[in-house]
């Protein structure tokens, strides 16, 4: 099947096969493997994506479904050079260690904050239950998320 | 005087990569004509395969080739155990890559699709017809060593795979002179480590050049070198290894696997670069699990309290076949450690490993030492209430006192340096203790069920001197190398042989260069993890990177210190006595204006316009690092859970972190190795374990099915630390990596049982999921 979607602002038309999830469609055919895959059982949402400005876990979601619609990934919420507040937040809270979860961590995060800017400790935890990290236990990257609110906030 | 930048929190240099989503993991790998591999899987946990009907999958849309045991026998050499104890009869059983008569474990590789895509090779998968003989299974290893059990190898009678015992002091004695024994069975169940990022492989195999480039998700890419090039007969300097960028480990890419090893094979049979990524379920079964001990312990003590004397023994499960390391978790990492911090005459381990029909168990975070302070801090708090005393001052009574520079243990080990009583007393003054047992007896008041626990241990890490790595059977060295580099323009590159996943040792080398050299932190850059351009290395695992890996790094760097010296001497045209150093900059004694800086130096070294008679250009440093002991870091964890009877759900209220780890290279590294850590291991208490039914069906084989900890699970923990410097590490450093999973599990268990002893609770196997607990209640009381 032919989609056309546009991945970080850039437009891309391609022949898919139909049952092509797409976190492949984005690793394989786009090249953008930032995006990362965890599990098979969408659990540990490694693989978050926004779509049309809401999180989807992009392994549990078809390429063809993405047809027509708008997508960041981790690689596209930077601008001009700039790291995105949530960004700068895992990187001065040590909010992560291996990576591997990273990308999940603050796209979900960049959501979080946007339909609630000025969260609780617990409504933090709470909005990151979906995603799961095996190295930090949780407690810098609840720290980070709390910093890029406040950072966007002033 | 500037701050030292050894000591520092400065955040990491590997972030901006992994916060951008630019690093490059190895299913990130792609390479021209690169096919996808994957592995067909047993169903069943112990089989004789009768036949293999491969050709409808040969036939498949998209299928390059597909292989079976039959390819690779006498093409692969058998996945060999690199941990063979001595003097424990130890039997070391074939383990062929792809099982060829019989599989001994759901998960066991029995063919390998290759084909364009990932999609086809999976669905090629299906195709494949096994006629399966199935055989009696058995699952746990004290039964698996039952007369009458099936027998998974024919060389290993009873399914025994070793008796390994260690007799430190009398033990006898101590019991038979004992007051008090309390005896309890502990089961500390199967884990899945479960690093976050599966495990992958790309082999890239070059017919012309006779060189195998291997793309591996492991700890310690020399060893999968190492012991690859014994697998595949490729000599060890034409394969080339890369393992830069890992997803996490925790012991579970430690191991050396048999997939790697298949997809290097189907390589070189295709010449083409092969890829294969295991899907999360098939990591379940086919990576290696953790702990699977069944333990019969007992702890013997006078009227008074003072500790003489711990026994066990110990069924450790050892899955199908023996792991890399997988013998000496439950031996070395565990047996010789039942001491703890306290002083005891006599410590009994009397080890049976144990072959089952599940998948192999290796290193966990923490790896035979959770195992070992679970015993000695759940034999306490059984001490505390026979005796009727309270269990802080039990361990309080028992502690060994500071000792600076060794102190030798009943199971023949030597502690380096310990300090155990101030940081129990920060922890305790820290939560004010006694303030805490008030409150737990007024709630008990009212019904409502606090419980605190407290624990002390030592953990034995930072492996470890290479000579008795040969001498307790393993197969390699456990020293470090590093090459530290000064380039022309004063710029320094440290080559490195261990490998960090996670732990951030790009920084914290960085940081102890800097320190040693005198240059910026970020005129350093740190690399590792390829074979190609990294000197020899034992790896990442058993919190021993910035200990030995560390002090190789520390002392390259003091060995290029001292030939700048040499040079300053004579480009000041000074004696080489008149010379001092400071801050980065050499000068001339009396006059500090007549100066060079270490770069200046370094610029001279490498264009050599000028050097002293004799002396080699360039200026760089290469520095084996061979501990003369272990390190041993300690200290007091301490949590607060308040347990619903109703429902049998545990809320952790506090939980408390004090470690000795030494002097932290960088303390905002040191705190989240502590939270991971601790996380990992309350998890083990209250919410993972790996389910087989009695058939050896992994029931527990996803993540919907296996618990892992959750942001939303538990509290904020607080961290306070002490430094002890070891007396025998150039830096004084120890290791903090696994701190947390050995010490947090007893904790938090600890706590849920003094919470529920009024309601008559002694004991509950773990995880201690909310039903269990429950019906723990129901019992306790009688109904
Ligand atoms: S990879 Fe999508 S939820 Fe795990
Ligand atoms: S940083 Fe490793 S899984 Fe989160």
């Amino acid at each position: 099947m032919n989609i056309q979607v546009t991945v970080n602002g850039k437009s891309h038309e391609k022949e898919v096969d139909p049952r092509l999830l797409l976190v492949h469609f984005l690793r394989e055919d786009l090249g953008l493997t930032g995006t990362k895959i965890g599990c098979d059982t969408s659990q540990c949402g490694a693989c978050v994506v926004k779509m049309d400005g809401v999180t989807v876990k992009s392994c549990t979601c078809l390429a063809v479904q993405a047809d027509g619609s708008e997508i960041t990934t981790i690689e596209g919420i930077a601008t001009n050079g700039e790291l995105h507040p949530v960004q700068e937040a895992f990187w001065e809270k040590h909010g992560l260690q291996c990576g591997y979860c990273t990308a999940g961590m603050i796209m979900t995060t960049v959501e979080l904050l946007e339909k609630n800017p000025d969260p609780s400790e617990d409504q933090v935890r709470e909005g990151l239950k979906g995603n799961i990290c095996r190295c930090t236990g949780y407690q810098n990257i609840v720290r980070a998320v709390l910093a890029a609110a406040e950072a966007q906030r002033s | 005087m500037t701050t030292r930048i050894f000591g520092s929190g400065i955040r990491r240099r590997e972030d901006p990569r992994l916060i951008t989503g630019g690093a490059t993991y190895t299913d990130d790998v792609q390479l021209p004509g690169m096919v996808h591999a994957a592995i067909l899987r047993s169903p069943h946990a112990h089989a004789k395969i009768s036949s293999i009907d491969t050709s409808a999958a040969s036939g498949a849309p998209g299928v390059v080739a597909v292989y079976t045991g039959a390819d690779t026998d006498g093409v692969l050499n058998p996945i060999p155990c690199a941990w063979l104890p001595p003097d424990c009869d130890i039997k070391a059983v074939d383990h062929p890559a792809i099982a060829k008569d019989v599989v001994r474990y759901q998960g066991d590789a029995v063919a390998v699709v290759v084909a364009e895509d990932r999609y086809q090779a999976e669905d090629a998968l299906e195709l494949i017809k096994v006629d399966y003989e199935i055989l009696p299974s058995v699952v746990n290893p004290e039964a698996a060593m039952q007369a009458g059990a099936p027998q998974i190898h024919e060389d290993a009678p009873n399914n025994q795979a070793f008796h390994w015992v260690a007799d430190g002091g009398d033990s006898d004695a101590a019991f038979a002179n004992a007051d008090v024994i309390v005896k309890e069975t502990i089961i500390q169940q199967r884990l899945i480590p479960h690093a976050m990022e599966p495990r992958s492989a790309v082999a890239n195999w070059t017919v012309a050049m006779g060189e195998l480039t291997l793309w591996s998700t492991s700890q310690n890419p020399h060893i999968v070198r190492f012991l690859g090039s014994l697998v595949t007969g490729i000599p060890e300097h034409k394969i080339r290894v890369i393992a830069t960028e890992v997803g996490g480990g925790f012991g579970s890419k430690l191991p050396m696997y048999a997939d790697e090893m298949i997809i290097s094979f189907c390589s070189m049979q295709l010449n083409r670069p092969v890829k294969w990524t295991a899907t999360r379920s098939e990591g379940f079964l086919a990576t290696i699990h953790g702990r699977d001990h069944v333990e019969h312990v007992e702890l013997a003590a006078t009227r008074e309290g003072k500790i003489t004397g711990i026994r066990s023994v110990v069924y450790a499960g050892m899955g199908a076949y023996l792991s890399t390391a997988g013998p000496g978790v439950p031996t070395i990492l565990h047996g010789l450690i039942y001491s703890g911090p306290y002083d005891i005459g006599a410590t009994k381990a009397d080890i049976y490993g144990v072959f089952s029909n599940t998948t192999p168990v290796d290193t966990c975070r923490g790896a035979g030492r959770p195992e070992a302070t679970f015993l000695i801090e759940r034999l306490i708090d059984l001490l505390a209430v026979e005796l009727g005393t309270d269990p802080v001052e039990l361990r309080r009574k028992n502690l060994i006192p500071k000792f600076e520079d060794g102190h030798d243990v009943a199971s023949g080990i030597t502690y380096d340096s310990g300090d155990y009583e101030p940081l129990l007393n920060m922890v305790l003054g820290h939560v004010d203790y006694q303030a805490l047992r008030q409150e737990q007896a007024r709630m008990r008041e009212r019904g409502a069920y606090m419980g605190i626990g407290v624990t002390c241990y030592v953990e034995i890490c930072g492996l470890g001197p290479s000579q008795v790595a040969g001498a307790v059977g393993f197969g390699g060295g456990l020293w470090e190398s590093a090459i530290v580099r000064f380039h022309p323009t004063g710029k320094v590159n440290a080559y490195i042989g261990t490998s960090p996943h996670g732990q951030g040792e790009e920084t914290t080398f960085a940081q102890i260069i800097a320190d040693e050299l005198g240059v910026d932190v970020d005129d350093v850059g740190v690399i590792h993890g390829d074979t190609s351009n990294t000197p020899m290395g034992w790896g990442t695992y058993g919190s021993r990177t910035s200990t030995v890996g560390g002090a190789a790094v520390a002392l390259a760097a003091r060995k290029i210190k001292e030939k700048a010296r040499l040079l300053a001497a004579h480009l000041l045209e000074a004696a080489e006595a008149d010379v001092e150093y400071e801050d980065g900059k050499f000068f001339v004694k009396g006059s500090p204006d007549r100066s060079k800086t270490i770069q200046e130096i370094a610029t001279m070294a490498n264009v050599a316009w000028n050097m002293p008679e004799g002396m080699e250009p360039g200026l760089e440093a290469s520095a084996f690092y061979d501990p003369p002991n272990f390190v041993y870091p300690f200290g007091t964890h301490l949590a607060v859970v308040e347990v619903d009877p109703d429902n049998g759900h545990i809320e952790v209220k506090r939980y408390v972190a004090g470690d000795d780890c030494g002097p932290q290279i960088n303390p905002m590294i040191v705190e989240g190795q502590v939270h991971g850590g601790v996380v990992h291991g309350v998890g083990q208490a209250l919410w993972e374990g790996v389910v087989y039914d009695e058939n050896g069906q992994l029931l527990t084989g996803s993540m919907t099915d296996y618990a892992l900890p959750r942001a939303h699970m538990f509290p904020d923990m607080e961290i306070l630390s002490t430094v002890t410097p070891s007396p025998h590490n150039p830096l004084g450093v120890k290791g903090i990596g696994e701190t947390g999973a050995i010490a947090s599990t007893v904790t938090i268990y600890n706590a849920v049982i003094d919470a529920l002893r009024p309601l008559g609770v002694t004991h509950i196997d773990m995880p201690l999921t909310p039903e269990k607990v429950w019906q723990a209640i129901r019992q306790g009381q009688g109904s």
